[in-house]
């Protein structure tokens, strides 16, 4: 539990540079420090990276983008309510932003308020439908709040799982702050770039992503195969493949699935970690990813890079071919 | 949205919106999320569980209706399976048993076949349904049984048809409440009362079971309701449901009758059944008053037992008392007649006896248990009540 790698269900963070050539509203006073601010937050100096970002402010004390670097600082530097209040603040002056609802989020799911995460994302959304960091996180944090339904519904020790859950997201912080949001900046989920002040959009709508976002689709069924996997919910996880999955080592069907459940279902417990995914869309219907993956179980503990190759059907994307080690 | 809809297929069912009781307004959620509207569920499911925080179920639909907004459900009460199966599975047998149970009301015309009458002095019977895991309270409207409300309840872990001690199982039969435990004589386990019944009766000994201690009893604190296979065999209702029966309930008196699966029938038919039986009662009277020691012989089986004694004896002693009588009397009042679940043809009747003669006069509780031998009515037991 002590690695450095992100736990599956980690919330992923906005990056900041998202909306900064975006806003239009007020133009960065010190737009070379606030890069700077960037670079060496980026490289973990989080003092330096302070320093610049205040100094932004001190020309312009308005400025979004040195706003929200100075709350992700905070939030890296443990001081949650210093993040929570710069955030907050974000929101109240530009409402249209989705990002500094979906960091404010993050920082509540990892005090374990979900409920107040669940709020803060689903304005996310409401701000930008189409938002799909939100989108995953909300996914997330809606499977959160359900564990918590379930552990109350059967009577379980919950406290357990919410603490566990709250430390993985910490550490994915510290380590990995900024990585983690790179794959939903990629080019494809065009509505993010967007001129923010554009009106409000659609009404507020707890529904899946909308499929203008393929790329969305499939990190969150990549996540959702992980997810599974880690679940150790076997009947889930080979749900994932589609039916003419080319077997790794060409072997039947119903063998590789029997092999699967066996691997799946043996140890005590199993966590599989997806790290920087990269998407890269094949055509309407297919895709592929590669990504870091992390498998730690009871018993054993490997990092491999992996591509699943994607198809969709019937509306699903399914898992057509695996391969390791590229 | 709709695999949510498809995983709740099971459950679905109509439902009057807006009623009051937990399991209602569990219905107005189960309705919401037929109708696809799930916003509205989740509102319904929100409200319930915040005015009872210890409705287990309510928590395990919620679940569903969170994780259905991150991933497709697989099945009602979604959870990764490292949790307790059995807590799980108890949970959806409820859910089940509670929907059926309102879907399926029985129909108006209705009743069961086992309160053929009741006395004056009973004001209610309950009634309970093992595979609907179901109890239904009916009031004694001029001796015929009238419903007037009906609970989920919770029985044997084993099922039912309790036979030994220890089987975890609930017995089958006609009985009654014996006596009532206040809540502060017990412990939590027991939430709001205990109400033990007369396990095992007559009947039961006959058959040679035992065991001891079956009670309609509340639950603890921290849940509104348990599984329905999960007592030691006691009936347990929720604290609410148990003291709405407990109002009814008089001690040696109310009769508690437990089947497999309700037998119902109309009234005619229960109209027919009570004429007949009562015919032969009177006609027993009317022997025992007539001194034909023979004819009223008659109305007994060869199989006959008493407290203490098989037919010959009971023959022998009868013959002898009552060659001794100049003049007998015999009067019957507050009769109930209780028709046996799983028995053919087994009918508990109760009354109190008014017998006076040249010697002895006395007035008793008795009960006797009558069977249908070859076509007629014949006495298999009887003693004091």
């Amino acid at each position: 539990m002590q690695s450095s790698n992100a736990p599956r269900d980690a919330l992923r963070w906005a990056l900041p540079l998202l909306f900064a050539f975006a806003l239009g509203l007020s133009a960065p006073a010190r737009a070379d420090d606030v890069q700077d601010a960037q670079q060496l937050l980026k490289s973990g100096q989080r003092e330096q990276a302070l320093e610049r970002v205040n100094r932004a402010l001190a020309a312009n004390a308005r400025d979004p983008q040195a706003r929200f670097l100075k709350g992700l600082i905070f939030t890296e530097q443990g001081k949650q309510q210093e993040a929570i209040e710069i955030f907050t603040k974000l929101t109240q002056d530009y409402p249209n932003l989705p990002e500094p609802y979906n960091n404010l989020a993050v920082i509540y799911a990892s005090q374990g308020h979900y409920e107040k995460a669940r709020g803060a994302l689903e304005q996310s959304i409401r701000t930008h439908p189409s938002y799909a960091t939100a989108y995953e996180n909300l996914g997330d944090v809606y499977a959160k709040l359900a564990s918590q339904a379930y552990g109350k519904a059967l009577q379980l020790d919950a406290s357990n799982t919410g603490a566990q859950n709250k430390l993985a997201l910490v550490r994915d912080l510290v380590r990995e702050p900024i990585a983690k949001s790179a794959p939903t900046a990629a080019p494809a989920t065009a509505p993010k770039d967007s001129p923010v002040a554009s009106a409000p959009q659609a009404p507020p709508a707890a529904t899946p992503p909308p499929a203008a976002d393929p790329t969305a689709e499939v990190l969150k069924t990549v996540n959702g195969w992980a997810q599974a996997w880690s679940q150790q919910d076997a009947d889930a996880y080979l749900g994932y493949y589609a039916k003419d999955f080319k077997t790794p080592g060409g072997e039947a069907r119903p063998d590789w699935e029997n092999g699967r459940r066996t691997r799946i279902t043996a140890p005590k417990s199993i966590q599989v970690a997806v790290d920087s995914p990269k998407v890269t869309m094949r055509g309407p219907e297919r895709a592929s990813v590669s990504f870091r993956q992390t498998y730690r179980s009871d018993k054993l503990k490997s990092q491999s890079r992996k591509t699943l190759e994607l198809v969709k059907a019937d509306g699903r994307w399914l898992i057509e071919e695996e391969k390791a080690g590229k | 949205m709709t695999r949510l809809a498809a995983a709740f297929a099971a459950l679905l069912f109509w439902a009057a919106a807006g009623a009051a009781t937990p399991e209602d307004r569990l219905s107005g959620v189960f309705e919401a999320i037929e109708a696809n509207q799930l916003d509205t569920a989740m509102k319904r499911v929100d409200a319930l569980i915040a005015e009872y925080p210890n409705f287990r179920l309510a928590y395990l639909v919620r679940g569903d209706l969170l994780l259905a907004r991150a991933q497709p459900l697989q099945t009602f009460g979604n959870v990764v399976k490292t949790v307790p199966q059995e807590r799980l599975e108890g949970l959806r047998e409820e859910a089940l048993a509670r929907l059926r149970a309102q879907r399926h009301r029985p129909a108006e015309d209705r009743l069961p076949r086992y309160v053929l009458q009741l006395s004056g002095s009973q004001k209610h019977a309950i009634v309970v349904d093992s595979r609907r895991s179901r109890l239904y309270v009916y009031a004694n409207d001029q001796g015929k049984p009238r419903l007037v409300a009906d609970y989920y309840v919770t029985l044997g872990k084993n099922g039912i048809e309790k036979t030994r001690e220890g089987d975890q199982k609930t017995p089958v039969g006609v009985y009654h409440v014996t006596a009532n435990l206040p809540r502060n004589k017990l412990t939590d386990f027991y939430g709001a009362g205990a109400y033990p019944i007369n396990y095992p009766n007559e009947w039961d000994r006959r058959q040679g079971r035992n065991g001891h201690g079956i009670w309609l009893h509340g639950v603890p604190a921290e849940v509104y309701s348990r599984a329905p296979r999960a007592s030691d065999g006691c009936i347990v209702l929720a604290n609410p449901d148990l003291q709405a029966v407990a109002r009814q309930l008089q001690i040696g008196v109310t009769p508690v009758i437990i089947a497999d699966e309700i037998e119902w029938t109309d009234a005619a038919s229960l109209d027919a059944e009570r004429a007949s039986l009562a015919a032969e009662l009177e006609q027993w009277r009317a022997d025992w008053q007539s001194r034909d020691t023979e004819r009223y012989l008659a109305h007994y089986s060869r199989e006959f037992s008493g407290p203490g004694q098989d037919y010959a004896a009971w023959a022998a002693h009868k013959r002898k008392v009552n060659s001794a009588k100049s003049w007998i009397k015999v009067g019957l009042g507050n009769v109930t007649m209780l028709r046996y679940p799983s028995e053919r043809d087994v009918v508990v009747v109760s009354f109190e006896q008014d017998y006076r003669s040249n010697g002895l006069s006395n007035v008793m509780k008795k009960r006797q248990y009558w069977a249908k031998e070859a076509g007629r009515w014949k006495i298999l037991y009887e003693g004091p009540a």
